[in-house]
């Protein structure tokens, strides 16, 4: 038994000892920043409070009688058993520790359910393996993907984590919502089931594809909250996190403002040097691309093509445009991809020495837009770019001609 | 009685005979003891090969960054870990427990039908092996969770049909396990052996044994028309041609739930009946026993959505498996008071069986803390799917379930070989056991508090000290329980000396395998044995 003791002093000690090196983990719930949060939290202490007195009631029994009752002792075995009034008085207590412990919960779940009257609608939408953010109110839609460095530090195995500011739980566009008001959010998934879950708002809530699920928020105090999704979604479900960022009112607004110009914004059609469109191809395939390709665009084998080699990537660059905007059964659809990301995509994949690939072309956003929507932004082509009218589109040369 | 060995040619004779020779003995017997130990080996077995898979998952989670495996890989091995572990190990184990002890318990020659106990081993054997052969298909092994919730599942490769008729294998190997157990018991008790006389063992797997008949058909069910969405275009679990993700959940969980409890309740049997042994005491209360293991039994059928709290049900839906669920409380700490009872004012000695029984007792309880913490509707939806639950059930199976097995293996390995095994490597093998495998699960708590989900193969660095200590742990655990391997071959080849019939003090009056010599004859009990009124084990 001395022993034991020992070993378990070491243990403790161990325990103190990681605890003074790193202090920035937690060993419990965190209260959050809700109201329904706190209720949550003061619900998990007073169970475990409840667990923690039984289990010293219970082991202490039990510990008293290993330690006195043994034959080594000289105990002698009494040969008692059964007693009703016993049996019934440790049902009956029990049972009103539940009853005591059901009463809170229940006003809880209550709580959790009032998604009524809430003062804006934010739809969550689960893909593989990121989430898509619609503001049902102001119209703001985007995606949020784990964050380039933390993709680039997962997938290749020189970069150390530690050095990246948040690893695993940064993403490239937070969803940012404004204090003090009541959200309702909806999920739903495009693909599988994932869970949306934010340990400070207090909940998670599963988005299931072809249903949709509400909840509700408000956030306390302005601040950066960070979480992941909870169900299993394939591959990269540990590589889906969120980040909500909760600002006072007045400057979310202006966020809002911002946005909106920025997503009703033309794409950019400035002329780009190489360097600089293979720099944002990068970043835009580790956003949309290496989930399924791969850092090394080796692809999985029996999962997703390589893109190493591929005639398909190295071949007739209009013809990758439209597989890449039509999608397959497997592969989404980049349809919505702006034309300066697709642009810059497409010399990056034909060119980028990471993925072996080496066209020698590059391609501007211009050219990476159809007739029909380069149209849709200049109704007059004469208003277009120089750089749009220039050979290098086939098409264009016949849409110059036909206007002249 | 004596052991009768047979000593004709090859013909066999069906009324006296002894194991057939060679490798044949084993591929062809019917006799429940032969059974029984290849039950016993081949979950050892597993118990290994999942145990590997679990050091893999751990290897990886050591330190933060993607280190051995691929992710996909690493969600396969959280799977066939899981499955391997259930339906491999676990439940082998305790269907290999039955065939050796239910007809020596309750004074039958063997189990009622001993062609299709034959059949209901192979059967298992033959459904692991394909569900293992999944690991080597094109696409990998299933990779959506041991619960193949659709529709990730239905992502799986070329593996997702091979696992699907493994499931079946193994569901009807489990089913004709039960339908033997439960005619054993109906119908082969010696004459005064009451059904209110029965080992709390016996009792146990009778129960189980119904819950398996109830759930094995529900989980079949299940996987059939996970197969039909993928190949013949059904839309059960499919919102676009009117069906629904969440039904499968539903079904799964209607089975899984009771299927949890296939694995405890065989190891509430089995601690009723050592702890009264070595603490020289009758049980405290033997039919509250029986009673709250029928009462637990019946709410394991009407608490399935207390793991899907998350999944978008409705309040009523929500408040009601909340109530249902806290209400499985009051049955287990009956249990758990009653142990307790039981040893208080006894004369005890720790030997390893009674040393992993205490642990069972204590660590179990702390795994029903946590089970009542997540019956908590609210609370789960903060506890769901992260750490926390993965060190819940962990804390149920490993130092309940698994601590039991081996338990039960110290406790009757003398009477199956008529050795005693080395007592002091025994408690070496405890001591290593009931540490790390609380250095290897107690952190899992924090880490799951603290905001880590279950199921990733990467994780942020505020986790990376929890996750390495219990890596450590794991290690520690891993490699310790080749001791237990150590011991059998040990006991088998001849351990510490002869055992004794009765092995344990006493131990004649708990139960009637002790009655017999040591080791058992190939053939007990041919002549019903008198039941004597005596106290209950």
């Amino acid at each position: 038994m001395k022993k034991t003791k020992q070993l378990l002093a070491c243990l403790v000690l161990m325990t103190l000892g990681l605890g003074t090196a790193h202090a920035d983990y937690t060993l419990n719930l965190m209260r959050g920043v809700t109201q329904l949060s706190n209720e949550v939290y003061d619900l998990h202490m007073l169970i475990l409070w409840i667990c923690v007195f039984i289990g010293i009631a219970v082991f202490g029994t039990m510990f008293y009688s290993i330690f006195h009752h043994r034959k080594s002792k000289g105990h002698k075995a009494a040969q008692f058993h059964e007693n009703t009034t016993v049996e019934i008085i440790w049902t009956i207590i029990p049972t009103l520790i539940l009853v005591a412990m059901a009463i809170p919960a229940t006003k809880a779940v209550i709580d959790l359910d009032k998604v009524q009257d809430s003062d804006m609608t934010i739809k969550v939408t689960g893909k593989q393996w990121y989430w898509d953010y619609e503001y049902l109110d102001s119209g703001l839609h985007f995606e949020s993907h784990l964050d380039l460095a933390s993709e680039k530090a997962h997938r290749v195995s020189s970069i150390d984590p530690r050095s990246v500011p948040n690893y695993l739980l940064n993403v490239d566009k937070p969803l940012v919502v404004p204090v003090k008001t009541k959200i309702r959010f909806l999920f739903t998934a495009a693909d599988v089931i994932h869970s949306w879950w934010v340990p400070d708002l207090g909940w998670k809530k599963d988005a299931n594809p072809g249903f949709v699920n509400d909840a509700w928020t408000s956030v306390d105090k302005p601040g950066v909250y960070r979480g992941q999704c909870t169900e299993l979604c394939g591959r990269d479900h540990g590589f889906m996190p969120i980040v909500v960022i909760a600002m006072e009112k007045e400057q979310y607004d202006a966020w809002v403002k911002a946005e909106l110009e920025k997503q009703n914004a033309l794409p950019d059609l400035s002329k780009q040097t190489r360097a600089s469109l293979l720099l944002k191809g990068e970043s835009v395939y580790l956003t949309n691309c290496v989930a399924c390709h791969q850092i090394d665009g080796k692809g999985i084998s029996g999962w997703y093509p390589g893109l190493s080699g591929s005639a398909k990537v190295t071949g007739d660059i209009h013809q990758l445009i439209g597989f890449v905007q039509a999608g397959t059964s497997k592969m989404p659809a980049f349809k919505k991809l702006p034309a300066d990301q697709l642009a810059a995509l497409m010399t990056y994949i034909r060119n980028a020495p990471e993925l072996g690939n080496k066209v020698g072309d590059e391609l501007q956003a211009c050219h990476a837009l159809s007739l029909d929507e380069l149209e849709d932004i200049f109704p007059d082509i004469d208003n277009a770019p120089e750089l749009c009218k220039e050979n290098g589109e086939v098409k264009l040369d016949k849409v110059v001609a036909e206007k002249n | 009685m004596t052991a009768v060995v047979a000593e004709h040619d090859d013909h066999h004779d069906h009324h006296d005979h002894g194991p057939e020779k060679g490798i044949l003995r084993w591929i062809i017997t019917t006799n429940h003891k032969d059974i029984g130990t290849m039950y016993l080996v081949f979950a050892l077995i597993m118990f290994f090969v999942g145990g590997t898979m679990a050091l893999i998952i751990r290897s990886e989670l050591f330190e933060p960054g993607l280190q051995f495996v691929d992710p996909q890989f690493f969600n396969s091995m959280t799977t066939m870990h899981a499955l391997v572990m259930v339906f491999g190990a676990v439940m082998p184990a305790f269907v290999g427990l039955a065939n050796w002890m239910i007809p020596m318990m309750i004074g039958a020659p063997d189990m009622a039908l001993p062609r299709m106990n034959n059949m209901s081993f192979w059967m298992l054997v033959a459904g692991v092996l394909l569900l293992a052969a999944t690991l080597f298909m094109e696409g990998g092994a299933p990779a959506g969770g041991w619960t193949l919730y659709p529709p990730l599942v239905l992502q799986t490769g070329k593996a997702l049909p091979f696992a699907i008729f493994s499931v079946h294998m193994l569901g009807i190997s489990s089913i004709m396990g039960a339908i033997n157990v439960i005619a054993t018991i109906f119908n082969m008790r010696a004459p005064g052996m009451t059904l209110m006389k029965m080992p709390l063992f016996v009792w146990t797997w009778l129960i189980t044994a119904f819950l398996l008949i109830a759930i094995m058909p529900v989980f079949a069910g299940a996987v059939t028309m996970l197969l039909t969405d993928r190949f013949f275009d059904t839309s059960f679990f499919n919102a676009a041609g009117g069906g629904d993700p969440v039904l499968y959940q539903h079904i799964f969980w209607f089975f899984g739930h009771p299927e949890v409890y296939v694995m405890i309740l065989p190891t509430f049997g089995v601690a009723s009946t050592i702890i009264p042994v070595f603490a020289r005491k009758p049980l405290f209360g033997y039919a509250s026993m029986v009673y709250a293991t029928a009462a637990i039994a019946f709410l394991s059928f009407i608490v399935w959505a207390h793991h899907m709290f998350t999944v978008g049900l409705p309040i009523a839906g929500e408040l009601y498996f909340m109530y249902a669920t806290m209400l499985i409380a009051i049955p287990t700490g009956v249990k758990v008071f009653n142990w307790t009872a039981t040893m208080w004012k006894g004369e005890m000695t720790f030997e390893t069986p009674m040393l992993f029984s205490i642990a069972f007792v204590v660590l179990f309880t702390m795994g029903g803390f946590t089970g009542l913490m997540m019956s908590v509707a609210p609370a789960d939806f903060q506890y769901h799917d992260t750490y926390f639950i993965v060190a819940h059930f962990h804390y149920t199976l490993v130092p309940a379930s698994v601590f039991i097995l081996m338990a039960s293996g110290y406790y009757w390995l003398p009477k199956w070989t008529g050795n005693m095994y080395d007592e002091r490597i025994g408690r070496l093998h405890f001591w290593l056991s009931a540490i790390s495998v609380n250095i290897l699960f107690f952190p899992q708590h924090f880490l799951g508090l603290a905001g880590m989900p279950r199921r990733i193969p990467d994780y942020a660095i505020q986790f990376a000290d929890w996750n390495m200590v219990s890596s450590i742990g794991a290690f520690i655990y891993g490699f310790s329980q080749l001791l237990f391997v150590y011991i059998v071959i040990d006991t088998i080849r001849g351990g510490t000396g002869k055992a004794t019939a009765e092995v344990w003090e006493d131990a004649s009056k708990h139960g009637l395998e002790w009655t017999v010599p040591s080791p058992a004859p190939y053939h007990t009990f041919t002549t019903p044995p008198e039941i004597i009124p005596t106290e209950h084990v």
